[in-house]
C-alpha cells in the first residue's frame, strides 16, 4: 500500500532520512519507531505530502507523493504530533469543518468514527481547547478519519497521554484496521512496537531494521541473563568494569547484562560479584523483549 | 466554491469567539472618531499671551483688547519687561509675547508706520505658524479700525487699501473635523482589513493548524479567498460604522456618492489585505507580523497626507507614494466625501489600485506554499 523507496531528506547540513526505503502492506498497522529526531516526523511529512524529498521516491497506492499531491490529500487522514485543530471551534464545529472540505458530513462516515466519538460526543459543545490530552486525541483522531481515507498516518498519537489512554488509543487503531484502513504510526515508546504488526526502527535518520515483533525478538543475537540484588546499582556499576561484558542495562528493578561472546559464563560472573562483595546475586536466563532487541540495535 | 464558504462561516465563528476582536471591532470606530477627532485637532484655542506694553496709551489698550477679545487668546501675564515676558516663554508658560514699544500709539495717531514685536514659541512649528497667522489677523483688524476712528491714513504693511475676502471651498468653515474625519477612517479601515485577515492567516501557522488544513485537498486560492472575504466585509461594514458616527456627531458632508465611495473601498481593501497576506506568507509568528505591520503601517500613514498634504513633499516622497495604498485612498474618500468627486475624477486611482490589488494577491497565491 505504501512504498517508500530511498528516501533522503536533509535540512542544511543536517541530514534527517537517509536513504530510508519501507514497504507496507495494505491493511496492517505500521510502527515507526525511533527516539526524537529519529526523524519519523520528516518521514511522514514526506508522505503527506507536505514536504519533498531530496531524493529517492514515496508512493500511497499508486499515487505518487510529489506528483500526485493533490490526489493523495484525498486518501490519507493525517494526524499531526502537535494538536492541530480550531481550539477556539467546539468539537462539533471542528468535526463538521473537516467533514465539510472534503465533500462530506458527520452523517455518512458516523459508523467509523462512531466507537471514538462517542467517547467525547457528551462534550460536543465544549471548545477543542478546553478538552483533556486524551479526549483532544480522540477528536483529532475522528477528524482525521472523517473522510474515510484509506491510508491513516499517526504521528506520535500517545506522546503526553496517560497510561490508560494509551491503551484504549491502540485498540482503537485495531478497531479502524477492520474497516480495511492501512495505518502507519510512530512512537517514542518502544513498548508500544508489540501492538503493530510490523515496526521499522529508526535513529538518526537511518533505518536499522523492519520485522515484526516477534521476528526483532528471534533475531536478538545473544543470550541475556536477568540479575537481581539488593544492592542493585552497586552490582551495575561492577558489572560494568567485568572484562566480558557487552551490555549492562537497568530495567526496573534488575538489571540486563550480556557477554562478548554469544552465551554467558555465570559461574565466572558470580565469582567476580562475589570478590566485589555482592553475595546475595540471583541470575537467571531469560527471553529478550523488544526494548532489548531496540537498545542492542542502537548500540550497533 | 462550497469549500470558501465553509472556511468563511469557520472565520466567522473565530471571530465572533475571539474576546479580544469582536469588542475592538465596536471599541476601535468610536474610540478613533470620538476621542482622537476631538483630541487631534489643528484648531487653536486657549493661546497663552504675555503683553508687554511699554506704551501705555489708547492705542496699546484697544490692541490688547482686540487679542482678549478673541476666543482664541488668554491673557497670561501682562508686564512692562521684556525680560520677564522672556521668562516666561522660557518656562513654557506662554505661546507669543506681544512686544509694544514706546511711542506707539503717538506714531499711529500721526499716521507714520510702527513696529510691533510678536516673539511665537516655535518649539510646535505647526502651531507657531497658526498662531502667527491668527495674531496678523487681529493685528490688521485692530489696524482697519484705527484708521477708520481716527481717520486718518494708515501704511498697512502690505494689503493697503485692500479688502481681501477669503472663501474657503469644499470646507468652508475651514472645519479641521470634516478634514480629519475621512483620513482616521481610511486607518480604522486598514488596520482592520489588513491586520486581521492575515494575523489569522499567521495564527494558524503559529499553532499549528495550518498542517492540518495543508493536508487536506483545500486550493491554494481557496483558503486564502476564506481568509480575506471575512474581513473583508468586516471592514466594509467598519466604514458604514464610521461614517454613520461622523455624520451622526460630527455632521460630516458626504457630497459624492456612497455607491462609489464603497466601490472604491472594496478595491482599495483586497490591495491592503493583499498586502497583509502576502506578509503573512513569509512570516512564522504573531510577534514578527506586527513587527512587519508596525513598520509599514507607520510609513504608509504618515506619507499618506493624512496630516500633510502630499503635494509638498520632496518629489521622491511623492514617486514613492505610488506603492503606498493609503496615499490613494486618502485623497479619494476627501475628493468623493468633501469635493463629491464622481468616477471620472477617481479613475485613475481606481485603475492603479486594481492593478495593485491584482498583482498583490497573485504574489500572495503564489507565495503561499502548502509543501515546504
Amino acid at each position: 500500500m505504501i512504498w517508500i523507496d530511498n528516501i533522503s531528506k536533509s535540512y542544511g547540513e543536517r541530514l534527517a532520512l537517509d536513504s530510508v526505503s519501507i514497504q507496507v502492506d495494505e491493511n496492517e498497522i505500521f510502527g515507526l519507531i525511533g527516539p526524537d529526531g529519529a526523524g519519523k516526523t520528516s518521514l511522514f511529512r514526506i508522505l503527506c505530502s507536505l514536504i519533498v524529498p531530496d531524493s529517492g521516491k514515496a508512493r500511497i497506492g499508486n499515487l505518487d507523493v510529489v506528483k500526485d499531491y493533490r490526489k493523495i490529500r484525498k486518501i490519507i487522514g493525517y494526524m499531526p504530533g502537535r494538536f492541530s485543530l480550531y481550539q477556539d471551534l467546539t468539537v462539533e464545529e471542528n468535526l463538521e469543518f473537516f467533514a465539510t472540505i472534503f465533500g462530506t458530513s458527520i452523517k455518512e462516515n458516523y459508523d467509523l468514527i462512531r466507537d471514538i466519538y462517542i467517547h467525547i460526543e457528551p462534550f460536543k459543545n465544549r471548545k477543542a481547547g478546553e478538552l483533556s490530552g486524551g479526549m483532544k486525541q480522540k477528536l483529532a483522531l475522528s477528524c482525521a478519519l472523517i473522510h474515510r481515507p484509506e491510508v491513516l498516518i499517526l504521528d506520535e498519537p500517545t506522546t503526553g497521554v496517560d497510561a490508560v489512554s494509551r491503551k484504549e488509543f491502540w485498540e482503537m487503531l485495531s478497531r479502524i484496521r477492520e474497516e480495511g484502513i492501512t495505518i502507519m504510526v510512530s512512537t517514542p515508546y518502544m513498548d508500544e512496537a508489540q501492538l503493530c504488526d510490523r515496526v521499522a526502527f529508526l535513529q538518526n535518520g537511518k533505518l536499522l531494521t523492519i520485522n515484526t515483533p516477534e521476528g526483532i525478538i528471534q533475531a536478538y543475537p545473544k543470550d541475556i541473563l536477568s540479575i537481581q540484588s539488593d544492592n542493585l546499582y552497586g552490582v551495575l556499576m561492577d558489572v560494568r568494569n567485568y572484562p566480558l561484558v557487552h551490555s549492562s542495562l537497568l530495567f526496573g528493578h534488575e538489571v540486563h547484562y550480556t557477554e562478548k561472546g554469544k552465551s554467558i559464563n555465570q559461574y565466572q560472573l558470580k565469582e567476580y560479584l562475589k570478590r566485589k562483595g555482592h553475595a546475595n546475586v540471583e541470575m537467571n536466563l531469560m527471553k529478550p523483549g523488544i526494548e532489548d532487541s531496540f537498545l542492542e540495535l542502537m548500540k550497533e | 466554491m462550497r469549500t470558501i464558504f465553509y472556511i468563511i462561516q469557520k472565520e466567522f465563528i473565530q471571530v465572533i469567539r475571539n474576546r479580544v476582536m469582536l469588542p475592538m471591532m465596536i471599541i476601535m470606530p468610536i474610540f478613533q472618531m470620538l476621542v482622537l477627532l476631538y483630541a487631534a485637532t489643528l484648531e487653536m484655542k486657549h493661546i497663552e499671551l504675555f503683553v508687554v506694553d511699554n506704551d501705555h496709551t489708547e492705542a496699546s489698550r484697544t490692541l490688547v483688547s482686540k487679542f482678549e477679545g478673541s476666543s482664541f487668546y488668554m491673557l497670561s501675564g501682562y508686564s512692562a519687561s521684556i525680560k520677564e515676558a522672556e521668562k516666561q516663554m522660557k518656562n513654557d508658560k506662554t505661546d507669543i509675547i506681544l512686544n509694544i514699544s514706546k511711542g506707539f500709539g503717538e506714531s499711529l495717531s500721526r499716521g507714520e508706520g510702527t513696529d510691533i514685536q510678536l516673539l511665537i514659541n516655535a518649539i510646535n512649528g505647526t502651531k507657531a505658524g497658526l498662531i502667527n497667522a491668527y495674531s496678523l489677523n487681529v493685528i490688521s483688524q485692530f489696524v482697519g479700525e484705527y484708521a477708520k476712528n481716527k481717520g486718518t491714513i494708515v501704511e498697512q504693511s502690505s494689503s493697503a487699501g485692500l479688502d481681501i475676502r477669503y472663501r474657503y471651498w469644499f470646507n468652508p468653515e475651514l472645519n479641521f473635523k470634516h478634514f480629519m474625519l475621512p483620513g482616521l477612517l481610511v486607518i480604522l479601515v486598514t488596520v482592520m482589513g489588513m491586520a486581521l485577515s492575515a494575523i489569522s492567516f499567521v495564527k494558524e501557522k503559529e499553532l499549528g493548524t495550518i498542517e492540518q488544513i495543508n493536508v487536506t485537498p483545500i486550493r491554494k486560492y481557496q483558503f486564502l479567498a476564506g481568509k480575506l472575504l471575512p474581513f473583508w466585509i468586516i471592514a466594509l461594514f467598519e466604514l458604514a460604522f464610521g461614517l454613520t458616527i461622523g455624520r451622526i456627531f460630527f455632521d460630516i458632508p458626504i457630497r459624492g456618492s456612497l455607491f462609489l465611495l464603497f466601490g472604491f473601498s472594496s478595491v482599495y481593501l483586497l490591495t491592503v489585505m493583499g498586502i497583509g497576506l502576502f506578509f503573512s506568507t513569509i512570516t512564522r509568528t504573531q510577534q514578527q507580523i506586527m513587527l512587519l505591520f508596525f513598520f509599514f503601517n507607520i510609513v504608509f500613514i504618515l506619507m499618506s497626507g493624512i496630516f500633510t498634504p502630499v503635494e509638498s513633499m520632496p518629489q521622491w516622497a511623492q514617486t514613492a507614494n505610488i506603492l503606498n495604498p493609503l496615499a490613494y485612498f486618502m485623497r479619494v474618500i476627501r475628493m468623493i466625501m468633501l469635493k463629491g468627486s464622481g468616477l471620472q475624477d477617481i479613475l485613475k486611482e481606481l485603475i492603479s489600485l486594481s492593478v495593485y490589488a491584482i498583482l498583490i494577491l497573485s504574489l500572495a497565491v503564489w507565495r503561499y506554499r502548502k509543501t515546504s
